[in-house]
């Protein structure tokens, strides 16, 4: 083997570890008795009832807000993708780019401007429809794109136009003929706007009031003001949370896209 | 009759959009202006040394993450993309699993890797006697950010390897280049449409992230950091909204400049 394959196979390994090793260090920490005196201790899954005990609500409240935002991002991400695919040129492009513009912004930037605008309307700033807004902006332009992609990988015109000929309305036509071809891009929009909601941190801190803590705010609160052991048990409710929805995001991945002989 | 049922179905986008996107993003405009400062906040960020340096330190250090991680992924990609064998498969799993860990995740792992009960802290006691601690510093920041945008630089660079035409390596091969070479007469070029479009969007997202800065938090001056203690602690509005469209505006030209350079749009990570 060249010096220099070799040298790759190294770095590549190690960096492999760098980002495993924590996560596995994390794991076995949030089940043995003692982190700092070590396995021999044995092994326990007290704090990760603890965990629950202090912590239910956020991880119930960060599902509810998935869902809702998945809802949200369904019926009004879903026809506009197929709008701006039928209509497109220039002001489909444009208008696809300012759907987009939350991804090329910081989220504490757009927190604080909904904050600042919508800020002093009390029922909507301690709740959490607030946070949903936030997860919206923020997911949207992946459901949308997803869609979009999908839609133009087939001969959308052809089947559109089959079915006008036959009689159908514009809206039989979204519902019976759009809407089943588009549902692998629905699915892989959908599964990243759940798992990106779930994980979303920078737009939610701000957003959030004592009374609307999710998850990744709770972990956060965990990391500053819990024993570790305790942390590492709420990471790990985490990972197991997270890490299905990844998993099914890369099979809807590696069935979209045609198939390749390796 | 189809404009406007395209009309119809654009609407609620639309109007979601416009509600909690454009009008919120146009008010922090003159709320920049409102403070002590009044418009020159917006100068801020280059006049005042504080913020000056901040912004600087930002450049830095989300400079150093894509500059790292792009030569990782280059050389990770390419060993990963021309071969078979066993445990490949799990060694592609590995790096790529932390792709949705949040920035508040990727700050503890840093803690548990290099923080004061962290894994270099116990094989440093172990080995010199000495306690080495970076967590809480612009080093355990940048190891942070190397920690999330690894994975998912490397997706996209496996992918444009692997559209690589092995037919040309192998001519260069022929004709007596050697690996050196190769690299840079035929490898990178081919590979540079994709290395610009995921370079952006991880220098953009560097820039932007606060996660993983607020769970190291203790005195990491960056952008994002100081936009939060700014609004949160010293009630700044007018300089928060300022830095914010300030930092806004780096990441979006960032984005933008990669577009424009690269013809393609870059993928959302």
């Amino acid at each position: 083997m060249r010096l220099s394959t070799l040298a790759a196979g190294l770095l590549t390994v190690l960096v492999a570890a760098f980002l495993v090793v924590p996560a596995l260090v994390s794991i076995v920490a949030g089940v043995s008795v003692s982190y700092s005196r070590g396995l021999s201790e044995g092994l326990t899954l007290d704090w990760i009832f603890e965990v629950w005990r202090l912590y239910a609500d956020t991880i119930l409240r960060s599902i509810m807000i998935a869902l809702a935002t998945l809802v949200v991002t369904l019926l009004i991400g879903v026809p506009a993708a197929y709008a701006l695919v039928r209509r497109g040129g220039r002001l489909a492009r444009i208008a696809e780019e300012i759907v987009t513009l939350p991804l090329a912004i910081p989220g504490l930037a757009l927190a604080l401007a909904l904050i600042i605008t919508y800020g002093g309307v009390r029922e909507l700033r301690v709740s959490s429809a607030f946070i949903v807004i936030g997860h919206v902006l923020y997911t949207l332009p992946f459901m949308i794109r997803s869609v979009m992609a999908v839609l133009q990988s087939f001969d959308w015109r052809l089947l559109d136009d089959g079915a006008a000929s036959l009689g159908a309305s514009p809206w039989r036509r979204f519902v019976d003929i759009m809407l089943p071809n588009a549902r692998p891009g629905i699915l892989a929009g959908a599964l990243t706007v759940v798992t990106l909601s779930i994980g979303e941190f920078n737009l939610t801190w701000m957003l959030h009031t004592p009374l609307t803590k999710t998850l990744p705010v709770g972990l956060a609160d965990s990391y500053a003001s819990m024993r570790l052991e305790i942390a590492s048990a709420y990471t790990l409710v985490f990972f197991v949370m997270i890490v299905p929805l990844l998993v099914a995001m890369q099979a809807v991945a590696r069935i979209g896209e045609p198939r390749r002989t390796a | 009759m189809t404009r406007r049922f395209e009309f119809l179905l654009l609407l609620p986008a639309g109007v979601f959009v416009l509600a909690f996107l454009l009008v919120p993003m146009a008010a922090l405009v003159p709320v920049a202006g409102s403070g002590r400062l009044g418009w020159s906040a917006y100068l801020a960020v280059v006049t005042e040394p504080r913020y000056r340096a901040t912004m600087i330190s930002t450049l830095v250090v989300a400079a150093a993450t894509t500059a790292l991680t792009l030569a990782i992924a280059t050389v990770a990609a390419q060993f990963l993309a021309s071969r078979r064998f066993p445990g490949r498969d799990l060694l592609v799993a590995m790096l790529t699993f932390p792709l949705a860990f949040p920035g508040v995740v990727v700050g503890f792992m840093v803690i548990l890797l290099s923080g004061r009960l962290g894994l270099v802290a116990q094989a440093s006691e172990a080995l010199f006697g000495e306690r080495i601690v970076f967590a809480y510093s612009l080093g355990g920041l940048l190891v942070g950010y190397l920690y999330f945008s690894i994975p998912r630089v490397i997706l996209t660079v496996m992918a444009a390897v692997e559209k690589l035409d092995p037919a040309l390596v192998e001519a260069a091969r022929s004709l007596g280049a050697g690996p050196f070479r190769i690299q840079r007469d035929v490898v990178l070029p081919a590979l540079a449409p994709a290395l610009v479009a995921a370079g952006a969007l991880c220098f953009a997202t560097a820039m932007g992230a606060f996660g993983t800065a607020f769970t190291l938090a203790t005195r990491i001056d960056v952008l994002p950091m100081v936009i939060y203690t700014e609004f949160t602690l010293g009630g700044n509005v007018a300089i928060a909204a300022a830095l914010s469209i300030a930092l806004g505006l780096v990441t979006w030209l960032a984005l933008a400049l990669a577009r424009n350079a690269t013809g393609a749009v870059a993928a959302a990570g």
